[in-house]
C-alpha cells in the first residue's frame, strides 16, 4: 500500500480537527491554519487524483482493517478524487474572497467560529464524496447540515435567523426520509456498506421478493436528498438564506453544500442500488418532472426579483432543476451532464456572488437594480466577472454553461420519450435566463448620469481590493477552462463514473 | 396485501404511524416548540423501528456474562449501535433548533414561524 493511499482519509481528519484548533487559536493564526488546510487537502487530493489515474481503477480503503462485512470502508477512484480536488478549489477561492466582508460583517468574537464551521463543512463534503458506508453518509449528511447551518446564522439579523430556521426544518425533514430509507435498506439486505447491498439487491431483484418495500426505500432516499439539496418545491429557505449571509457563506453554500447531497444520490443511484434497478423504478421519471418545473419557476422567480443576490439565489433554484433534469433523464449522458453542471455551476455561481459584492460596494452597499445603475463602470473587473458569469450562466460559448447546456442537449436526444419535453425546457428556460441576467448587465453597464441617479463617487480598483480582484480573475479563468477544455473533463468524469459502481 | 400481516407486526405500524405524526407536524406547525417536537418524535420512530428489527425474540442484549459466547443467545447489535449514533445526532439537532428558536424569539417575541416572516417582510431589510 502507497503513502497517497491513505491521504482521502488523512484528508476527512485533516479538515475535522481544523475546526477545533481554529477555536483556540487567535483571529490571524485560525485564518491562517484555515487557508493552509484547505490548500493541503486540495494537493492532497490532487495526488490521489494522479494516483488513481495512473492505476487506472477505483481501490478500496479499510478503516481499521476489518474485512469487507464489518469494517467501515472509504472507496476512491477518479470521480471521487476530482470532485474532491475541485470542491476544495471551489472553497479557497470563495473563503479568500469573501475575507473582508467576514470581518466587516461578523462579530469579531464569532469569526473563529465560522472557521470551525468551514473546517466541519469541508470533512464532511469530503467524507459524503468517500464514504463507502450507508450510516457514515447519513451522519456526515448531518454534519454538512449543521455547518451549513452556521454558516447561514454567523452574520447575525432577523432575515438570516428566519432563513437558518426553515433551512433546518427542510433538512431536517429530508434527512428524516433518507434515516428510514437506508434503516429500510439494511432491513432488506442485511448490509450497511454500499458494494455488499449491491450484491444483496441484485438477488432480491433476481428473485423478485420485496419489490413494494425496495420501491418505497428508493422513493424514500430520492425524496430525502431532493428535498435536502432544495429542489424546486422545497426551495423557500434558499433565497433569504443565499441573499442574506455573509459573502464567502452565499458562495459556499450556493456552490457546494448541495452538490455534496447530490454527489451522495449519484453513489446511491450507482453504488449503492444499481442504475438498471432505478430505472426500473420509474422515480427517476418523477426527479425528471421536478426538475423541469425548477428550471422554469425558478428563472420565473428571478425575472421578478428586484434584488440582486436574490436574484442570483433563484437562479440556483433553475441550476439545481438542470441538475435532477438530468438525472431523471435516467441515462449514462443525462448523469455525465449532471456532474459536469454541478462543476460547472459551483465554479459560475460563485464567481456571480463575488461579482455581486464587488458592485454593491460601489453603489452605497444598494442591491436594488436601481440603485446598481453604472456599477460596472465604476468597480471595472467586478463588471466585467458579473458578464462573464452571466453569459455562462445563460450558455454561451466559451464559457462553462455552454458545456453543461450541450451536453444535457445530448443526453435528452437520446431518450425517445423525453427528449422533446427536456429539449423545449431547456430552450425555454434558457431564454428566461437570458432575459434576467442581461437585463442586470444592461442595468450595469447604463450610465448613472443618465438614469438621474446620483450616487457617491465611489470608485473601486484593482488595486483597492487586491486579494477580491485576483480571486475573481481565478473564478473566471475557472469558468473558461471549463469552457474551453471540456473535452479530457467529460472523459474523466465518463471513466470515473464507469469505476464508480 | 394481507390485513393479518399488519396485525403480526404491530411494533412496525406504530413506528409508521408515529414517523408519520412526527414528520407532519415538523412540516405543519407553525409553533417553533411544536415543530421540535415533531422531529424529535420522527427520530424517536426511526430509532423503535430500528431497535425493533435488530430485536430477536428470547435473547439477550450482546453482553457477556457467564462465559457465553455463543452467537444464538444474542441479538444483531448493530441496530442498537445505529441507534445509539441517532441519538447523538437527534440530540445535537435539537439543541441547535432550540438555540436558533431562543434567538428568534428574543427578537420577534413570538413562536410562530409565519408571523416572524411577516415581520420581516414589514422590516424589509
Amino acid at each position: 500500500m502507497e503513502l497517497v493511499q491513505n491521504f482521502p482519509f488523512f484528508s476527512i481528519i485533516l479538515a475535522l480537527f481544523s475546526g477545533p484548533l481554529c477555536s483556540i487559536l487567535g483571529r490571524r493564526a485560525a485564518r491562517w491554519v484555515n487557508t493552509a488546510v484547505i490548500s493541503a487537502i486540495g494537493v492532497m487530493s490532487l495526488m490521489v487524483l494522479a494516483f488513481t489515474i495512473r492505476l487506472g481503477d477505483s481501490y478500496v480503503y479499510r478503516m481499521g482493517h476489518f474485512p469487507a462485512p464489518w469494517g467501515n470502508e472509504i472507496r476512491v477512484g477518479q470521480l471521487e478524487a476530482w470532485m474532491a480536488v475541485f470542491f476544495c478549489v471551489v472553497m479557497l477561492l470563495s473563503m479568500l474572497s469573501g475575507r473582508r466582508e467576514l470581518e466587516r460583517e461578523v462579530e469579531e468574537s464569532k469569526q473563529n467560529l465560522y472557521y470551525v464551521m468551514i473546517g466541519l463543512l469541508l470533512s464532511s463534503l469530503l467524507a459524503l464524496i468517500y464514504t463507502n458506508d450507508m450510516f457514515t453518509a447519513y451522519v456526515f449528511v448531518e454534519i454538512n447540515t449543521i455547518s451549513a447551518c452556521g454558516l447561514i446564522m454567523i452574520r447575525e439579523n432577523g432575515r438570516t435567523l428566519e432563513a437558518a430556521m426553515r433551512y433546518m426544518i427542510m433538512s431536517l425533514l429530508g434527512s428524516g426520509l433518507l434515516l428510514m430509507g437506508i434503516c429500510f435498506l439494511y432491513d432488506l439486505t442485511g448490509h450497511l456498506l454500499m458494494s455488499n447491498i449491491k450484491e444483496a439487491v441484485a438477488r432480491l431483484e433476481a428473485s423478485g421478493e420485496y419489490r413494494i418495500p425496495l420501491l418505497v426505500t428508493i422513493c424514500l432516499m430520492s425524496v430525502g436528498i431532493a428535498i435536502k439539496s432544495a429542489l424546486f418545491p422545497f426551495h423557500a429557505w434558499l433565497p433569504d438564506a443565499y441573499g442574506y449571509s455573509t459573502l464567502s457563506s452565499s458562495a459556499i453554500l450556493s456552490s457546494l453544500v448541495s452538490k455534496g447531497y447530490i454527489f451522495l444520490l449519484v453513489k446511491i443511484f450507482y453504488r449503492v442500488i444499481g442504475f438498471d434497478v432505478i430505472r426500473e423504478s420509474k422515480v427517476v421519471n418523477v426527479l425528471f418532472v421536478f426538475g423541469i418545473l425548477g428550471m422554469i419557476l425558478g428563472s420565473l422567480f428571478a425575472i421578478q426579483e428586484n434584488n440582486i443576490r436574490r436574484m442570483i439565489a433563484y437562479s440556483s433554484v433553475a441550476q439545481i432543476g438542470y441538475i435532477y433534469m438530468g438525472l431523471g433523464l435516467g441515462t449514462l449522458a443525462g448523469v455525465i451532464a449532471s456532474l459536469y453542471h454541478i462543476l460547472s455551476h459551483a465554479a459560475t455561481k460563485s464567481l456571480l456572488f463575488v461579482a455581486a459584492s464587488g458592485l454593491t460596494d460601489v453603489s452605497d452597499g444598494r442591491k436594488d437594480f436601481w440603485g446598481l445603475t453604472g456599477a460596472g463602470y465604476r468597480n471595472r473587473l467586478a463588471g466585467i466577472a458579473f458578464t462573464v458569469g452571466s453569459l455562462s450562466m445563460v450558455g454561451i460559448p466559451a464559457f462553462s454553461g455552454f458545456i453543461s447546456k450541450l451536453l444535457f442537449a445530448q443526453a435528452a436526444y437520446e431518450t425517445s420519450h423525453k427528449m422533446i419535453l427536456a429539449l423545449v425546457a431547456l430552450a425555454l428556460s434558457t431564454i428566461l435566463n437570458a432575459i434576467y441576467f442581461m437585463k442586470t448587465v444592461i442595468r450595469l453597464y447604463t450610465p448613472a448620469w443618465r438614469a438621474g441617479l446620483t450616487v457617491a463617487d465611489a470608485r473601486l480598483t484593482i488595486r483597492d481590493q487586491p486579494l477580491k480582484s485576483a480571486m475573481l480573475v481565478c473564478f473566471i479563468v475557472l469558468n473558461l477552462i471549463l469552457g474551453l477544455n471540456s473535452e479530457p473533463i467529460v472523459r474523466l468524469l465518463l471513466e470515473g463514473l464507469e469505476r464508480f459502481a | 396485501m394481507n390485513p393479518a400481516n399488519l396485525l403480526n407486526n404491530y411494533e412496525e405500524a406504530i413506528a409508521m404511524v408515529l414517523f408519520g405524526i412526527g414528520f407532519s407536524n415538523l412540516l405543519l406547525q407553525n409553533n417553533l416548540i411544536k415543530k421540535i417536537i415533531g422531529l424529535n418524535i420522527m427520530d424517536t420512530a426511526v430509532y423503535l423501528f430500528l431497535a425493533l428489527k435488530g430485536y430477536i425474540a428470547g435473547r439477550k442484549a450482546p453482553i457477556v456474562v457467564n462465559g457465553v459466547q455463543s452467537v444464538e443467545a444474542y441479538i444483531n447489535p448493530i441496530p442498537s449501535g445505529l441507534v445509539l449514533t441517532g441519538i447523538v445526532v437527534s440530540v445535537s439537532v435539537s439543541a441547535l433548533m432550540l438555540s436558533l428558536t431562543i434567538r428568534l424569539y428574543r427578537r420577534y417575541h413570538t413562536l410562530n414561524l409565519d408571523e416572524i416572516s411577516m415581520r420581516l417582510q414589514k422590516e424589509g431589510l
